[in-house]
């Protein structure tokens, strides 16, 4: 099968989105908005982590830190300008995720393993302690975004904006994940993953693909931030640096399967909804350990995750056809 | 013929140090274009560790690696193999979740291409090369496959075939025959002979003797992180030293 080019994807993907947003105008009411935003707010942080954790082989604990480095530039800057166009701090936060991103690299990188995924979970704690401190953000006691009152660009009510942001959000989040997989660079990452000294000795720039890797995955969770104040209206650290995004963003890639683009977007939309039918079914606190049991369940059963399933599938199906032929 | 030869490879006074103990003490070698090396030692004596030194997997605490007239001692692994100098891990470091073509797509993509004045090869074309070389190497059958999977034969081509695919000028070669029976080590041998027809270097570890003798135009001999013979193989083999060396292990 000859894989398709990024020239064709690339409208592909924004023309599903742009589809999926128009469908999305039949939904019964607001609950499905602000579901679906939840959903569309993990494709984009599974899709980040993906590009270090699952191309690249680092895992990183740190999801929360770089989502709240988003989320907080754009309070930082509607603190100081109110009337700030989205767009500004999308880009901003994205910056500042971003650096964050290849700092952490540079500090930690030289670590392997366990050791690096220490050292996220570090930076965590670390940039959490700032904020708390950090008294014009609001400082433990949280700040208040408010919407305009009008939403741009004739939408009506800001949820149905936001949540059209998120989409086109996610669709360029996946396509960034696949330009990378299907480029050079993503060659390079996957040597890294398998055998660092290995991609070293075959010319792969090991620690400049690395700090790019951090930075790209980085400034992603930081734009998937960028619109959550306004989302929630009230921000404060406790739940800005939830534990379940570090959690999620694992498992959401796991689940669906590490190695290309799909699978942290079907790992995101089933573990996501689920999640969400969980929350007004039954009740929310269940949620992480649902999470927890599916982690665990196809950890021990199937490590390639719904991918790896569905290409084993696919592999027996054509042995099949072969002997029958 | 062979006095005008210029020289490729300059190791002079490497010393390495693990903590308290000296791997290399003070190791000179020395390569022209186009030689086959034969490296020999007992074990432990320091062959890997001096291969790492050469080719930037370990920083040598003294002296001085220069290739082609360039001093390279400081430079980063990634930027020693681009300027032509590659090797084979003497454990098999497969990247186990691509297939056998893919794993030398990598160094054509990054070692090759990155090489001033040569024609950028096309993914495409990288694939194209890849099984030319997999097929001189015998795993043309196998390109398809994921390379984790393979045999401990196929791993160690697999080693020497990835650092073919570099296009490297000098090509070290760290005990590819280690556990082949004898058709499979003369089938390597081939390999590493075909290589002078074009032009490359070789520099092979190998505990072989056989292998060792019919292959090197010299033989270098290392004992305990020193250099204590070097020359025409067969007066190096009757070098009392080295005798002594090899039976007294
Ligand atoms: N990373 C390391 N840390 C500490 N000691 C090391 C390290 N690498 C090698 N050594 C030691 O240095 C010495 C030389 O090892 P080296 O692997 O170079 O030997 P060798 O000649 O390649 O042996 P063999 O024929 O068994 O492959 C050995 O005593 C080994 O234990
Ligand atoms: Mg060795």
């Amino acid at each position: 099968m000859q894989k398709m080019s990024n020239k064709v994807f690339i409208p592909v993907v924004y023309g599903v989105a742009l589809a999926f947003g128009l469908l999305s105008m039949l939904a019964p009411n607001d609950y499905f908005y602000s579901a679906a935003y939840t959903v569309l707010l993990f494709v984009i942080l599974s899709s980040a982590w993906n590009i270090l954790g699952g191309y690249t082989g680092y895992v990183n604990f740190g999801t929360a830190a770089f989502f709240a480095m988003g989320a907080y530039t754009t309070v930082a800057i509607f603190k100081f300008a109110p009337g700030t166009p989205l767009i500004v701090m999308i880009i901003a936060g994205m910056l500042v995720a971003g650096l964050t991103g290849l700092g952490m690299g540079a500090l930690t990188l030289r670590l392997r393993g366990v050791f690096f995924s220490i050292a996220t979970l570090a930076l965590s704690v670390v940039m959490f302690t700032f904020v708390v401190n950090w008294d014009y953000v609001g400082g433990a006691r949280g700040a208040y975004v408010i919407a305009p009152r009008v939403a741009p660009l004739g939408f009506g009510r800001y949820i149905y904006f936001l949540y059209a942001v998120m989409i086109f959000l996610s669709a360029t989040a996946m396509i960034v994940a696949r330009i990378i997989e299907t480029s050079t660079i993503g060659r390079g990452l996957e040597a890294i993953r398998d055998d660092e000294l290995a991609a070293e000795c075959c010319g792969v720039p090991t620690l400049r693909l690395k700090l790019l890797s951090t930075t790209i995955s980085g400034a992603l969770m930081g734009m998937a931030g960028t619109t959550y104040p306004y989302f929630v209206s009230y921000v404060e650290p406790a739940s800005t640096f939830n534990l379940s995004y570090a959690v999620n963003s694992i498992a959401m890639p796991l689940i669906g399967g590490m190695t290309t683009w799909v699978g942290p977007l079907i790992g995101a939309v089933l573990l996501g909804t689920v999640q969400q039918v969980v929350q007004v079914t039954i009740s929310s606190a269940w949620n992480l350990l649902i999470v927890g049991v599916l982690l665990v369940l196809f950890v021990t059963l199937a490590p390639e995750g719904i991918m790896g399933l569905w290409y084993d599938f696919r592999k027996k199906q054509r042995a099949k056809k072969g002997a029958a032929q | 013929m062979s006095e005008m030869r210029s020289e490729l490879l300059v190791v002079k006074g490497v010393v390495k140090r693990f903590g308290g103990f000296t791997a290399l003490d003070g190791v000179d070698l020395d390569l022209k274009v186009g030689e086959r090396l034969g490296l020999i030692g007992p074990n432990g004596s320091g062959k890997s560790t001096l291969v790492n030194c050469i080719c930037g997997t370990l920083f040598n605490d003294q002296g001085s690696v220069a290739f082609e007239g360039e001093e390279i001692s400081r430079l980063a692994a990634h930027k020693r193999i681009r300027r032509g100098l590659a090797r084979s891990f003497q454990l098999p470091k497969p990247f186990a979740t691509m297939t056998v073509v893919e794993n030398l797509c990598v160094p054509i993509l990054y070692a090759a291409n990155a090489r001033p004045g040569v024609v950028r090869a096309s993914p495409a074309q990288a694939v194209e090369q890849a099984m030319e070389i997999l097929n001189k190497i015998g795993l043309g059958a196998k390109a398809r496959e994921m390379s984790g999977g393979l045999t401990q034969v196929d791993m160690r081509k697999l080693e020497l075939a990835r650092a073919m695919a570099s296009r490297p000028k000098l090509l070290i070669s760290d005990e590819a025959m280690a556990g082949l029976s004898n058709s499979e080590v003369d089938e390597i041998l081939e390999l590493l002979f075909a290589m002078k027809e074009q032009g490359i270097a070789v520099i092979m570890i190998e505990h072989i003797m056989r292998a060792v003798m019919r292959f090197s135009e010299r033989v270098a001999v290392l004992v305990a992180g020193k250099k204590i013979a070097d020359g025409d193989p067969e007066e190096v083999m009757r070098n009392p030293e080295v005798e002594r060396a090899y039976l007294g292990e």
